[in-house]
């Protein structure tokens, strides 16, 4: 019992680690380059490709 | 009708990057990718199922891109020295706690599998059967993974042997019963 008891308290020690790590990562802004990506994406393509909408 | 689904592809965008990030762990090579997935999302949005979990679609982008990069260059790239590790400059533990930094030069020593499966169900939230189709594997492999993940974080972060995960009350009953402590 024991046993498993520290096994579950390893556990939460790792995943809370793990998700302050993650949330860190999350927290960082967006670079710019990747809305200025998707607006070229866009951009791309809706004036040329008028024929294909459905 | 619902909108363009590209239109959500922005809300993703932390994720994405902290996804690759976890697996690169690189700043720069993690960016790339996230260029590349979005590139390659924006072109094959055909093959999206409207309804189903989109960020988990993202990461499969993800993921496929680096391994396929990961089998041509022959060997896992990586630089375990790179922005993942860098410590922000932490005080040392007086509590027994565990510091982030050590915490990060442990996890960067998993294997890419185990860093995915971890991150996917541990930290991103994923059910087990997400993980599993995000990853291309069965069910069974995903726990399995996130299992030695786990045993291999423990065994780095000598957290078997850690005094500030000792529970009081279990040491108090040891000495009470006469019972030796579960070592392990």
């Amino acid at each position: 019992m024991g046993h498993t008891r520290r096994k579950d308290k390893e556990t939460e020690v790792i995943d809370e680690n793990l998700r302050r790590v993650y949330q860190d990562m999350l927290d960082e802004k967006v670079p710019d380059r990747f809305l200025d990506l998707i607006a070229q994406l866009r951009s791309q393509e809706e004036p040329s490709s008028g024929g294909e909408a459905q | 009708m619902s909108g363009d689904p590209r239109d959500e592809l922005v809300d993703h965008l932390p994720a994405l990057r902290a996804f690759a990030l976890s697996l690169t762990r690189n700043g720069a090579v993690a960016d790339d990718m996230v260029q590349d997935t979005l590139v390659k999302a924006w072109s094959k949005i055909s093959t999206f199922e409207a309804g189903t979990n989109m960020r988990a679609w993202l990461f499969t982008i993800l993921r496929n891109t680096y391994y396929s990069n990961r089998r041509k260059a022959g060997r896992e790239v990586s630089d375990s020295e790179g922005i993942f590790t860098e410590s922000l400059s932490e005080k040392p533990a007086h509590d027994g706690r565990l510091q982030l930094a050590d915490f990060r030069r442990a996890f960067v020593k998993l294997t890419d599998e185990q860093r995915e499966a971890l991150i996917l169900v541990g930290a991103q939230g994923f059910s087990y059967e997400d993980a599993a189709e995000t990853c291309g594997v069965a069910v069974g492999t995903i726990k399995s993974r996130v299992n030695r993940a786990r045993a291999r974080l423990t065994e780095l972060l000598n957290l078997d042997e850690h005094e500030g995960l000792e529970m009081t009350d279990q040491a108090t009953m040891a000495v009470v019963t006469g019972a030796r402590p579960a070592a392990r």
